[in-house]
């Protein structure tokens, strides 16, 4: 402890003086770190462009307006078909992942050492990798189309769900557990009267909420060419039809409130 | 008709909760368990219905072991023991209705619980015993909607409607003011008198025991160290269950008007 006693005083520091001396030198070393980094970094860069940036944004600027509203006629079919990804996906995702949170949750999984883990396994592993490379995959698999979009967002979606859901399993209260137990209820009749209703409202938060997520998720998935508007999108960018995707930015913004209005008043109505 | 022989039962910490309880429960009786927090009473409790497993000794209900059933058969007996909790462990998001349905739920199989499809007599049945308790009006209410005194009798009919031959009830009282306390304890005694029902109640009032039971049964650090009649509770017994203190305000005072009486 960095106290001293000079005549009879005990004067108090914050740190000793051998460690005031490590901080700095570790200060030290991170700023040299950054210094070189920062050089390495600027010597790689092609700073024309850099300075140019202003202009071209301006160009682009200017050739995207005003969006070219005739083309909104070709864009109701790809923005059904991205609410249909989200939505489909959201449905297949929450039944795969109802089964998985009870075997995830620690108070409903039949067995701690070796199911439990498996179930963490599937939920860390479809949560970590992004929908765009599971449609990546998908479409090598089952060929691009608006299916491969689903899949690629049920499968992404279930880590989410599954993992919220069985937070809120392990969160229930134990005694309504109890209770039903003792009246000589089995296993299935104890989850429905004793699990389930505590977790529903957990689950209709959880369902809106990862709907609305997808929403946004599924506009980007035509870019990889798994259906819906990100592939209006990409064949606009393709041929630098700024007007075009001026237009299909706005179309998917507007897609993005609405759902973000449903959401918010479903989840108020069930709170 | 219930007898615990040698009931042991030692947690994964190392603490004993019971040692070797030996309590034998005839038919039709109402006793009071009562101890200091901490003394096994709940853990007592739930090892008769094996909500929590008993370390080794054996429980008799009738003629059946509960101690060495399967779980099929552990569940058809837990059908002849109704539960009563204190903090009334209703399920907050059902109804009123579906909560006293719930204590059928071992004579029904699984899909006709889960789509409620209850047959007609365990519904009269239960608005029979909503009627009894006086709650006939709010079959309708869900359960977080009712007050405390409310729920607990909700909580009484979820477990007659099981038909028991045994209560088991955890603290009825502890969460309700003296007035419902007093209502509840009795509702309680008249129910299981009316049936002829055998109850094990764990309190903490011990006046509210005293005015109530036939039999209280002291127990302190998982051992059983009283076990007679009411009036038999002097404060030296107090003193020997709970420890040193003035008991004289904690006795029901009828006693000594009693005593009086007598003399």
């Amino acid at each position: 402890m960095p106290v001293e006693e000079i005549k009879g005083q005990k004067i108090w520091q914050r740190r000793s003086g051998r460690e005031s001396l490590a901080h700095w030198v570790m200060w030290l070393i991170g700023v040299a770190v950054f210094a070189y980094c920062w050089q390495q970094i600027s010597a790689s860069t092609t700073w024309f462009f850099v300075w140019d940036a202003p202009r071209i944004a301006d160009d682009i600027w200017t050739r995207a307006t005003p969006p070219r509203w005739e083309y909104i006629t070709q864009l109701g079919k790809p923005i059904w078909d991205t609410l249909n990804i989200a939505t489909l996906g959201t449905i297949f995702s929450l039944i795969l992942a109802v089964p998985v949170a009870f075997l995830a949750a620690h108070n409903t999984t039949p067995s701690r050492f070796f199911i439990r883990p498996i179930a963490l396994l599937i939920i860390v592993s479809t949560r970590s990798i992004n929908s765009l490379i599971w449609a990546l995959l998908l479409i090598a698999i089952i060929g691009p189309g608006v299916f491969a979009g689903v899949i690629a967002i049920a499968i992404r979606s279930i880590g989410f769900c599954a993992k919220l859901l069985y937070e809120a399993i392990e969160e229930i209260d134990q005694t309504q557990v109890e209770a039903i137990t003792a009246t000589g209820a089995s296993r299935w009749q104890v989850m429905a009267y004793g699990i389930v209703p505590q977790i529903l409202p957990a689950f209709a938060g959880i369902a809106v909420f990862r709907w609305d997520i997808n929403i946004r998720e599924s506009t980007v998935l035509g870019l990889v060419g798994a259906g819906g508007i990100g592939l209006q999108l990409s064949s606009s960018l393709n041929v630098l039809a700024w007007p075009q995707v001026s237009l299909i930015l706005l179309v998917i913004l507007a897609a993005v409130v609405i759902s973000e209005w449903v959401s918010a008043k479903v989840r108020g109505a069930i709170i | 008709m219930l007898r615990l022989e040698k009931l042991v039962k030692t947690y994964k910490t190392g603490d004993q909760a019971l040692k070797a309880v030996e309590l034998n429960v005839p038919e039709g009786q109402v006793l009071a368990l009562i101890g200091p927090s901490g003394a096994g009473k709940s853990t007592l409790i739930r090892c008769i219905n094996r909500l929590v497993e008993p370390t080794s000794g054996r429980i008799y209900l009738g003629d059946v072991e509960l101690t060495g059933l399967s779980q099929g058969n552990l569940r058809r007996e837990r059908r002849r023991m109704g539960m009563i909790f204190q903090e009334y462990a209703l399920v907050e998001r059902l109804s009123v209705m579906e909560n006293v349905l719930s204590g059928r739920l071992g004579y029904v199989g699984f899909w006709r619980s889960f789509l409620r499809r209850f047959p007609q007599k365990d519904v009269d049945e239960a608005f029979r015993l909503l009627d009894r308790v006086g709650l006939a009006h709010m079959a309708d209410k869900r359960a977080d909607e009712l007050s405390g005194g409310q729920r607990q009798r909700v909580g009484i009919c979820r477990a007659l409607i099981q038909n028991p031959a045994l209560l088991l009830v955890d603290e009825p009282t502890a969460s309700l003011d003296p007035k419902t306390s007093r209502q509840i304890m009795r509702l309680i005694c008249e129910l299981c008198k009316e049936r002829g029902l055998a109850a094990i109640i764990n309190i903490h009032d011990v006046a509210l025991a005293q005015m109530f039971v036939q039999r209280v049964i002291g127990l302190r650090f998982g051992a059983v160290e009283f076990d007679g009649p009411p009036d038999g509770l002097t404060p030296d017994v107090l003193t020997t269950i709970y420890g040193e203190e003035d008991w004289e305000a904690t006795i029901a005072p009828v006693d000594e008007d009693e005593v009086e009486a007598a003399e």
